[in-house]
């Protein structure tokens, strides 16, 4: 198989979207139109972007509550996501799902968890199932580097591994589980490292570019395309804001402001921009706020869902 | 029940092996997985050999994974496979809460309705002999209380086998109760694949003076409690109540209407059981003062090993007797104190 070249302005393209989005999240949050816990994802964009450019249509993808960047990145709708968060009738799920449970299946994107590791055996089943149908699509599934304290990753990975199944985990590596960092919680600091002894393969990315996590994405989907089992992908980044809600939490003194300092001097979204050139660059900057303008007003203009539909889809 | 031409007899076990085999017959989808389902045991008969007529990739042994293992169910649910779970112990499925009450449960109305989860969870409750406190447990009200779950306990082979086509082919997972001292029970079972309703309980004895209503294995013990009742000249309505959630509490009230009395035999513990949820909708209705009501269950304790404890612990015949009888008014001493109950008597194990 070969891999296709990077597009350059379709990444950029997807950074700022999710960039100018979350910070619009931020904006407006004080005005309680988001009725509703909210994790962003800004400074992280490259790893979603990078690797859900590696996909094809019909691959399926896994994420959790920190979200946004993997639906957008996906090719999801901004429109109905922005309804989701201000949850209305107009939303993905009609405001039942909200910011935490985003899912939208015309691209493949199932109903996010937020339960850390939740959804990890899911995407494992999943991809069991496309094997047994021999669709030569695979899954994706996106998670933290928190959530692999949970014993129910390592079964997760154990039965993929003995089952071949056609997945890769993509490990966001931010440090962080709230304000609690990986060294504090995990004996041993390469969760890669772990996962190679199950017999996967393993590979580590530049978190900081969208470019670079394409490429080991690319490979490792490649590879579990041509049915050589699952493969994990851990890629080291920076949570620029708070765990949950919109502010800079520097200030709780859990971690040090020159990390923070750090990782905007290395932010993708700058390379990418410098690499398009100015004039390209504005380009997409001003696309990207049509859009997201538009996507504030169609969330606004929707109605808020009738009272009939809280017992709508009870059951199945 | 559905018409049904043929008299032939099944075990409650082959029952749900013919549901099985039958739906992986019609439906490629349909799937079987668990601790031992492909062993020579095969889960008490019920999945003996299915590895070798459908293919391992369709019954397969599983991990020692409880969590994981019902996500990946969740998982291949999602897909649009229909898995079917097979546990061993229903105290294992403590294990799986977090999938099953979270995520199983959940993911259809999370996603308005653009995914649903078609998965069914076996699992064996309750005594044989010296299960204790680990190997005996049936929490089912665990199960009612979380809306997106179904919840389905069969009492004959009959209704195993049109129960269990009725979980696989049901889109929202079904929690599938299957009591240890029930798989060598025979009943006629019709040969064609056919489905029970669920929300539909079962009226097994017409009677006047008291309603029981029992839940899995508390069925026999309330059919052979109305034999025990019909020798005083109490003439007692025996109710299977087989789908636990959603819950046919009108059947039941109707029959407490015409009797007056009624007692719900629990198969666990009373608080918070079949029996409160019963009770408490009579209470909310028009019946509220008019019928006696009384509740059975485990002894409020955890279930002990030895066996003179064990029968303290578990309801059985003389005791629902009894305690009818005295709800109504008749003497309870002057009911017979035994029982012969001889799938207990002769029961060895070593499972």
């Amino acid at each position: 198989m070969t891999i296709d070249a990077f597009d350059l302005e379709k990444a950029y393209y997807f950074v700022r979207t999710i960039r100018r989005t979350e910070e619009k999240i931020a904006e407006i949050y004080y005005t309680d139109k988001v009725k509703s816990p909210v994790h962003l994802s800004i400074g992280q964009e490259a790893i979603a972007v990078g690797a859900c450019m590696a996909l094809r249509a019909n691959d399926t993808v896994f994420s959790n509550y920190r979200g946004h960047a993997h639906y957008l990145a996906r090719g999801g709708n901004l429109n109905a996501m922005w309804a989701e968060l201000y949850g209305k009738e107009n939303g993905l799920a009609g405001g039942k799902a909200g910011s935490m449970h985003l899912a939208d299946l015309s691209v493949n994107f199932m109903p996010a968890s937020a339960i850390v590791t939740s959804a990890v055996s899911n995407a494992v089943g999943f991809a069991l199932a496309e094997k047994m149908r021999n669709t030569k699509n695979i899954v994706m599934c996106f998670h933290g580097e928190g959530a692999v304290d949970e014993g129910v990753f390592w079964e997760s990975l154990n039965f993929a591994a003995l089952k071949q199944a056609p997945i890769l985990f993509v490990c966001e590596n931010n440090d962080y589980a709230i304000y609690s960092t990986q060294a504090q919680r995990m004996a041993g600091s390469s969760i890669a490292a772990r996962a190679h002894t199950f017999g996967i393969t393993t590979s580590n990315a530049n978190g900081y570019s969208s470019e670079d996590v394409y490429a080991a994405t690319a490979a490792a989907v490649t590879s579990v395309r041509e049915g050589k089992g699952p493969a994990l992908l851990e890629v080291d980044t920076y949570r620029w804001r708070d765990h949950v809600g919109p502010d800079d939490d520097h200030e709780f003194g859990y971690r040090e402001t020159q990390h923070l300092k750090d990782a905007v001097a290395k932010d993708d979204m700058a390379m990418l921009a410098s690499k398009l050139g100015t004039a390209k660059a504005a380009e997409v900057n001003a696309l990207v706020e049509v859009e997201l303008d538009q996507a504030l007003a169609f969330a606004e203009s929707g109605d808020f869902p009738d009272a009939d539909a809280l017992m709508r889809h009870a059951h199945a | 029940m559905p018409e049904t031409s043929n008299t032939r007899e099944l075990n409650y076990g082959e029952a749900l092996l013919e549901a099985l085999s039958q739906e992986m017959a019609l439906d490629e989808n349909v799937m079987v997985m668990g601790q031992g389902v492909d062993d020579a045991k095969g889960q008490y008969g019920s999945t003996l050999n299915l590895h070798q007529e459908f293919g391992a990739d369709r019954s397969f042994d599983t991990p020692i994974a409880e969590e994981s293992m019902t996500g990946i169910g969740v998982g291949l649910a999602l897909a649009g496979m229909r898995p079917v779970q097979v546990h061993q112990r229903m105290d294992f499925l403590m294990v799986c809460m977090n999938q099953i009450v979270n995520m199983a449960a959940k993911y259809h109305y999370m996603s308005a309705g653009a995914v649903s989860v078609p998965m069914v969870i076996r699992a064996s409750i309750g005594r044989s002999w010296g299960q204790g406190p680990q190997h005996s447990q049936a929490p089912y009200p665990f199960f009612m209380h979380v809306p997106g779950l179904r919840v389905m306990a069969p009492t004959t082979p009959h209704d195993a086998k049109g129960g269990l086509i009725a979980a696989i082919r049901d889109d929202n997972p079904v929690i599938f109760v299957e009591h240890r001292m029930l798989y060598a029970n025979r009943g006629l079972v019709p040969e064609e694949p056919f489905e029970i309703e669920f929300g539909k309980a079962r009226v097994l004895r017409p009677g006047k003076h008291i309603t029981l209503v029992g839940i899995s294995y508390t069925v026999t013990d309330c059919l052979r409690a109305a034999d025990l009742l019909a020798e005083i000249g109490v003439e007692a309505e025996v109710i299977d109540l087989l789908s636990l959630a959603p819950l046919d509490s009108e059947t039941v009230l109707a029959s407490a209407a015409k009797t007056g009395h009624l007692i719900v035999a629990d198969n666990t513990w009373a608080m918070c059981g079949a029996g409160a949820e019963i009770i408490a909708r009579l209470a909310e209705s028009d019946l509220a003062g008019k019928v006696k009501v009384g509740r059975m269950g485990y002894a409020p304790t955890t279930c002990p090993t030895t066996r003179c404890l064990e029968d303290e612990y578990y309801p059985d015949p003389v005791k629902v007797a009894q305690t009818s009888a005295t709800l109504i008014g008749a003497d309870p001493a002057a009911l017979p104190s035994q029982v012969e109950r001889r799938e207990i008597e002769e029961f060895r194990g070593p499972f």
